[in-house]
Parts: structure tokens; sequence; C-alpha cells
């Protein structure tokens, strides 16, 4: 370049005008003839659902099957005078996700923007309003202003002491066994046996227990998928096709009847730990072809750089390839996760009464009989909610980690 | 990659030999898979000793004693198991054949209307996607079964619509084209014939590309004895198809019968596509009008059109005065709950394929064809949607597979599927080890069987490099 221009010219695109409603109608739905005829059968349709959804929600729905039965569907059998030991774990997860929230966003210089005490505010109010949590609406509420506080406690313990990071880790680690112990008992505590555990309580556990069992074996299968060693890699591949190739139902029904008959005589596990077993072993087949996906993303030069800087292959392994492969695969490893969690209703089936079961259960009463539509629009919003809120976290994770573009 | 530039003599200690580790961690590997299954295997040897039973299929033999709700194939609960499942891979099998076929329809308009310059089209797609992935699909089953299809009246005062469709709790009627048994089966035979050809005029192809067929009179031999049998026995499928498509209807006394009519109707869609693609390449490359092709489609189409519609004597359901209707396409209410939920739930999954397959062809691809002159309509056929394809097959794959294996969920809302009666007969029997592995290979054969067919659209879109 000779002469540089006086202005350079900007980079950012020309600012766009935003339309008059007029003109934004006009564009985006009466732009031709067909998009025309295509606006007034959608308005139609649309006209004729929502007004009869909302004519059956208002007149002849009755909601009362949820109220009445929230504490089953929320903790299935679950003794109620130990309803504080459940308290107490969403007190404890409460507690660590404000940390966790603070730690995370220890740079950002207002914790609490507009929008966050908007959305805060909004939480607080549906609670207060909201006829199914009203009757615990002081603990939510307090809850909130926990997760509050520790957001801002974590932000400036954060900002003084570094690397508090994978202290919260070890935290988070730690806590599952406190939350086990919490909904077993046994130390102190009276003992509640499996079969009354149940409701979501026991669709998160099962899932949270399932995606961290089946994360490690995942990973280890699609490495040995990728080994140079033929006697692992054939391993590996037999196990991945085999279970890929089988319906979970199938798998999970076998595992209930077929474990213990692999096992010596009077070793029974909990039908609940059959149910992980099974459950792990499935998805971590799906797992490691993620994995296997990222894997083959990271280029070969990757690996020949870190072996000419004398880093052996274990360290090579865990330091230059797994990171990158895992980057990568982030995605497609929640989009497992997000299918374990919705996979554990298959476990309905089977007779656990985790949120699913514990509907039907609700609908076998005589005094909510047909209440179908009711309890399963609820059970909905709950699994819709849940994985909803992976798929936005794993969004925000993706943004987080993408340090290279 | 340990020893460099080191004289052969040099020993090296044996844990720092890459080489030793190597074959060590493998040895390692096999002793641990080897005893860890023995032992299963003893124990389960015990297990069955004690119960009192060996292991063996010799079961299948016994009287069944349990009636499943609906079967193509003819069973009576006096019947041995092996019926029952034959029953159930039977009912299996016809959900998944047609849960493809609608899924794809469903997810392709979903994913195509996310494309939409309608802004109320585009919300509703996305809307739907993000509705229905988030939903377990067990849920959605139950949904469909008890709060939708369970909903319907009673069948005496069952909902018609317009005469064609009828709705009650006892299930649907709808219009269906008057095929006799063997009709359909002939038609099936017929597609499988077409596909065993089709594959096997594909391995010939391929291997007089690569000059194999003519290279050798030893190969040629050995070409000769594969190809003859299996030619022969696809026109011997092909033969027997055509029979029992004409003759499946010959009490019908003025005509061919019904069924006669779908080999002319197929000639005429072939004959269709084949001046399809005369009049694109006529269109491209002599900047013709096409509207001679136009006219000859037209009246292809509409000759193949009142065949359909007049040929084949649809049968609108007759309603009978105590409720129910007779004639026309029955379907059972678990059947149609099943198949409703499968497509929504697998459609939403294949319209965010198509929409990441659109989306992977760049934009310039589309502005190059635009500015070669080519019709959007064109553009979007020939260089747009082939490159979309490439990207669309492979994980469609998994999802027409995924269907297959959530077909099994059916059970749930007492359809008599595979799994269904599999689980049925493993709790009267006591044989769960035998009955798995019946299941685990009818899946394992579904899968192969979808495997190999997307494989073979797969290789046909593909990208042909050097």
């Amino acid at each position: 370049m000779t002469t540089a221009p006086q202005h350079a010219p900007s980079q950012a695109p020309p600012k766009t005008v935003p339309l008059a409603p007029l003109e934004w109608l006009q564009k985006n739905l009466f732009s031709s003839w067909f998009n025309t005829i295509l606006t007034f059968v959608v308005v139609g349709v649309l006209y004729l659902v929502i007004s009869g959804f909302l004519s059956w929600a208002f007149t002849t729905a009755q909601w009362a099957v949820i109220p009445n039965n929230i504490g089953l569907l929320m903790t299935g059998l679950y003794p109620r005078e130990a309803y504080w030991r459940v308290w107490t774990i969403l007190g404890m997860i409460v507690l660590l996700g404000g940390l966790t929230w603070g730690i995370l966003g220890r740079n950002i210089a207002n914790l609490f923007g507009k929008g966050t005490l908007i959305a805060l505010a909004v939480i607080c109010a549906v609670f207060v309003v909201f006829p199914l949590t009203r009757g615990s609406s002081p603990i939510l509420i307090g809850m909130v202003l926990l997760n509050v506080a520790m957001a801002w406690v974590g932000q400036q313990a954060a900002r003084k002491y570094q690397g508090l990071g994978q202290w919260i880790s070890i935290a988070w680690f730690i806590s599952y066994f406190v939350v086990l112990w919490l909904i077993g008992g046994g130390l102190g505590l009276e003992a509640v046996r499996t079969d009354k555990w149940g409701g979501l309580v026991l669709t998160l556990l099962m899932a949270v227990t399932g995606i961290a069992l089946c994360f490690p074996i995942g990973v280890a299968l699609a490495l040995g998928r990728r080994s140079e060693l033929p006697v692992v890699r054939w391993l590996s591949i037999a196990y991945i096709e085999l279970i890929r190739g089988i319906p979970l139902i199938a798998i999970l029904f076998m595992g209930q009847v077929m474990i213990p008959l692999f096992l010596p005589e009077g070793a029974r596990p909990d039908r609940i730990i059959r149910a992980v077993i099974a459950l792990t072993m499935f998805s971590s087949a799906y797992l490691a072809e993620n994995v296997r996906a990222g894997l083959q993303a990271v280029p070969r030069g990757q690996n020949e750089a870190s072996v000419s800087l004398g880093l052996n292959k274990p360290l090579t392994l865990i330091f230059i390839i797994l990171p990158q492969a895992l980057k990568t695969a982030i995605p497609a490893i929640v989009g497992q996760f997000i299918s374990l969690f919705q996979d554990t209703t298959l476990l309905a089936t089977l007779g656990l009464i985790e949120l699913l079961g514990m509907a039907n259960s609700v609908l076998a009463n005589p005094n909510y009989l047909g209440r179908y539509s009711e309890v399963y629009l609820f059970v909905g919003v709950i699994y819709w909610f849940f994985c909803y809120a992976l798929s936005l976290g794993s969004r925000q994770v993706e943004k987080q980690l993408n340090t290279g573009r | 990659m340990t020893v460099s530039g080191s004289g052969p003599e040099e020993k090296i200690i044996i844990w720092r030999d890459e080489r030793f580790w190597k074959i060590a961690f493998q040895v390692i590997t096999v002793v641990l898979v080897i005893t860890a299954l023995s032992l299963l295997i003893t124990n389960f040897s015990q297990n069955l000793a004690r119960q009192g039973t060996t292991f063996g299929f010799s079961f299948l033999r016994n009287s069944a004693g349990f009636g499943v709700g609906e079967a193509l194939v003819e069973y009576q609960p006096q019947d041995p198991y092996v019926r029952v499942i034959q029953a159930g891979l039977i009912n299996s099998l016809r959900m998944i054949v047609v849960g493809i076929v609608l899924a794809t329809v469903v997810g392709i308009i979903a994913g195509v209307a996310s494309f939409s310059e309608n802004w109320l089209v585009y919300k509703l797609s996305r809307a739907y996607v993000g509705l229905v992935r988030n939903v377990p699909l067990l849920l959605q089953l139950f949904f469909w079964y008890f709060a939708v299809f369970f909903q319907f009246p009673p069948p005496q005062e069952q909902i018609n619509l317009f005469g064609l469709i009828i709705l009650s709790k006892r299930g649907v009627t709808l219009p269906g084209p008057a095929l006799s048994d063997q009709n359909w089966l002939g038609l099936v035979l017929l597609i499988a014939a077409l596909f065993i050809g089709g594959l096997l005029w594909k391995l010939v192809d391929g291997a007089w590309a690569r000059g194999r067929v003519w290279a050798s009179p030893f190969s040629r031999a050995v070409n000769g004895i594969i190809a003859v049998p299996v030619i022969g026995a696809i026109a011997f499928l092909v033969f027997q198809g055509l029979k029992r498509l004409i003759s499946g209807e010959s009490t019908d006394g003025f005509s061919l019968g019904a069924g006669a009519w779908i080999p002319v109707m197929v000639v005429g869609l072939v004959a269709v596509f084949w001046i399809w693609q005369q009049r694109t390449k006529a269109i491209v490359e002599r900047g013709s009008t096409g509207k001679s092709q136009l006219y000859a489609m037209g009246a292809i189409l509409l000759v193949t059109a009142l065949i359909f519609i007049f040929g084949l004597g649809w049968e609108a359901p007759e309603i009978v005065e105590s409720g129910g209707a007779t004639g026309g396409l029955r379907l059972s209410v678990e059947y149609a709950a099943g198949v409703s939920g499968l497509v929504f739930y697998t459609g939403a999954f294949i319209a965010e394929i198509v929409r990441g397959g659109i989306q992977s062809v760049s934009k310039g691809q589309w502005e190059a064809a635009r500015s070669l002159g080519l019709p959007s309509s064109i553009a979007m056929r020939l260089v747009v949607f082939p490159q979309a394809l490439r990207v669309i097959i492979p994980p469609l794959n998994s999802e027409y597979m995924n269907l297959a294996k959530n077909s099994t969920l059916a059970f749930a809302i007492g359809y008599p599927e595979l799994y269904s009666v599999s689980s049925t007969t493993s709790n009267q029997t006591g044989r769960p080890v035998e009955v798995f592995l019946i299941i685990m290979a009818s899946y394992l054969i579904f899968n192969l069987l979808i495997s190999v067919s997307m494989n073979q659209l797969n290789e046909l879109v593909q990208l042909r490099e050097r």
C-alpha cells in the first residue's frame, strides 16, 4: 500500500436499519402470494390449536392432580419426615452453584446486570404466585438469595485467591457422595431403602451417576478403538458395535434379569445399581463414538510435535490430544448426556419409580383417573426444562472454550 | 522410536523397550478378558445347574400359550414360541419401515421450513424441533397413546371425517387400496428383488470398472458361478411376485386385478424421472425451455395418477351400524400412537440433519450457480442439494438405526412388537439369555440392513475424486 487512506474503512458490517412494523410484515410474512397463503394457513392452524389448548387448560383440565401429588412426583415414596434431607441437598447444590457462578464470572465487572436481576425477580415472583410452589415459597426464595449471596462471595474470593476453580470441582465431586449419604442414610442418619427413592430426585441421581460413569469409560473405549494395538482395538470395536446395535430397553431389562445370573450365588446387586450398570454400558458405547470423532479431528501434527518435544505417549494423550479432542466433541458429548437423561425414563417400564414411573403411578390412582394430559404435560415441561438447560449450558461452555477462533 | 542411531548389538533394558510393552499390554488385556468371561460363564452354568435347566433353544418349539393383540401372520395362542416371535418381528418391521418413510417426510419438510422466508413458518419449525427433541420419547409415546388416541370416543360415537377417516377408541381406519395379502407380498418381493438386483448390478459394474470381469477365464468363471444363481433367484422372485400380483385378484372377473397396475405405475414413474433428467440436461446445456418434455411428463403423470386413483380400487371404510367400520386400512390405536410418536420424535432430529446439511453448502456455490444463469430451482437441485446430501446421509443412517431401536418402546403402550413378545417369552420360560440373544441378533440384522442400504446410497452421492 502506497497511499494509506485518510480514514481506514470500518471493518464493521453496515448498520442495519430496523424495519417499520408494516415493512417488517411485508418482508417476513407477505413477500409473495405463496408466502401470504402460507401465513394465513399457519395463523389459522395456530389459532385453532392455541385457543383449543387455552380453553382446555382453563376449563376442562383439572390441575388439582399436580399440587396434590407434587411430593410424590418430586421425591417418590421418600418418607415425609426425611424431606428436610432433600431440601438440604437442594440447598447444597444451590450454594455450590452460586459459588461456581461467582468463580466463573470473576472477571465480569458487574455480576448482577440488569437482565440477571430481572430474571431473579421473575423467579421469586413465580415462586410466590405459582400455586405449586406457594407452599414452600419462603424456602425457595431463601434458596435464590443464598445463590446470589454465594455468587458474590465466590467472585470476591476468586479475585483474592487464584486457583479456586480446582477446589470447586473437588467440592462438586465430594458433594455427590454427601448427596448419596443424605438420600440413602446410614452413618448416623436413618437409612432409607432404595425402593423408597423415586421421583425427580431418582431421575436426576440416575442421570448424574450415569453421566459420571460413562464419561471415563467412553473416553477409554474411544482411545482403545484408535489404539495401534490390534487386540485392544478389536475388543473396543466389538464392544461398541455390539452395544450400539441393541435397543436400550433390551439392555436394561436383561441387565435386571441377567446380571444376577452371571454373578456367584447370593450376590444380587440392588436393582438401582443394576439399572445404572446397564445405562452406563449403553451410553459409554455411544459416547465413545462421539469422542472418537473428536480424536479424529485433531491433526496428526499435534501428536508428532508433542513426541518431538520428548513427551511420552500418556503425557501426549493427556496434555495435547485429549483437551483438543474433547473440546471439539463437546456438542456431541452434551447431546449424548441429554439423551442419557431422557433414557432414564425407560426405567419406568422396569418398575423403578423415577419421574415418569411416578407419573404413571399417580395416574393409576382411582382419584385421578383420566388426568393423562395434565400429568404428562407437567412432567414433559420438567424434562424439557432440564434438557434445554443442558443444551444452553453446552453452548456457553463451547463459547468459553472457543479460544482459537 | 526409542532406538535411534545405536548399533544393533546394543541391548535395551526390557522395561524401557516399547515393543516389549506393546506385546505385554495386549497379553495382559487378553488374559484379563478371558478370565472375566470364564468367571462369568462358570457362574452362569452353575446358576443354571442350580435351577435345573441347560442352555439351548429347544424351548422355542413349546406352545406359547399367550395371545398377541395384532399380527400380520396367522397366530393362535397354542402355536409354538417361534411363531409368536415371528409375529413380533413382522410387527416391528411394519412399524420401522412405515416410521422411516414418514419420519423422513416430516424431517425434510421441517428442515426446509427452517429456511423459509416466512417468519412464522421459520419460527414454527424451530419451535417444533426445540420442543420435541428435549422431551423423552417414552413420555411422548404415552402422551400420544393416553392423551390423544385413547381420548377418542367409543366405536358407537366414532368420529367420521368426510367418510374417509374414522377415528374411535378401537382404532383408526383410513382409505386403502383393495389389495389382497398376496398383492402386498408380491409388492414386497418386487421391491426386495429390485434392491438385490441393484446391489448386484453395482457389484458387477464395479468389477467391470476395475477390469476384473473379463480379466481372465478363471475370474470370468468365478463371476459366472456367483452371478448365475443370484440372477436366477432374482428372476424367480420377480416372476413369483408378478404372478402373485396378477393372480391375487383373479376373482375380480373383468380385469387383471388391482395389483397388476403396480408394475405399470412403476414403469410410468421411471419414465417420468428419465424425461425429467433429459429436460434438465436440455435446459442447462442447450438453453431450451424444456416445454415439450414438460408436456410429455405431464401426460404420463396424469395417466399414472389416474391409474393410482382408479386402478388400485381404493376402498373407503364402510361404517357399520353397531359402530366400527369395515374395509379400508385399519390401524390399531397402539400402532397409530406408536408410529405417531416415533415419526414426530425422529422427524425433529432429521430436520436438524437436513438443516445442517443445507447450511454446510457455502453461499458461494449458490451465487456461482445463479451467476451461470441457472434458475433457482435447478441451482438447488443440481448444485446445492447434491452437496448437502453428502453431509446429510451419514447422520441420517444412524437416525434410521435409532428409529429401529426406539421402535421397541412401543411395547410400553401395548403394541406387540419383537421386544414385547420376547420379554413375555422370557418371563414365561425363564430363559433370559437365549431370548436376549434372539433380540440382539434381530436388531443387529435390522441395523445391518439399514446400514448397507444407506451406505449404497452414500456411495452414489459421494464426491468422486481421483
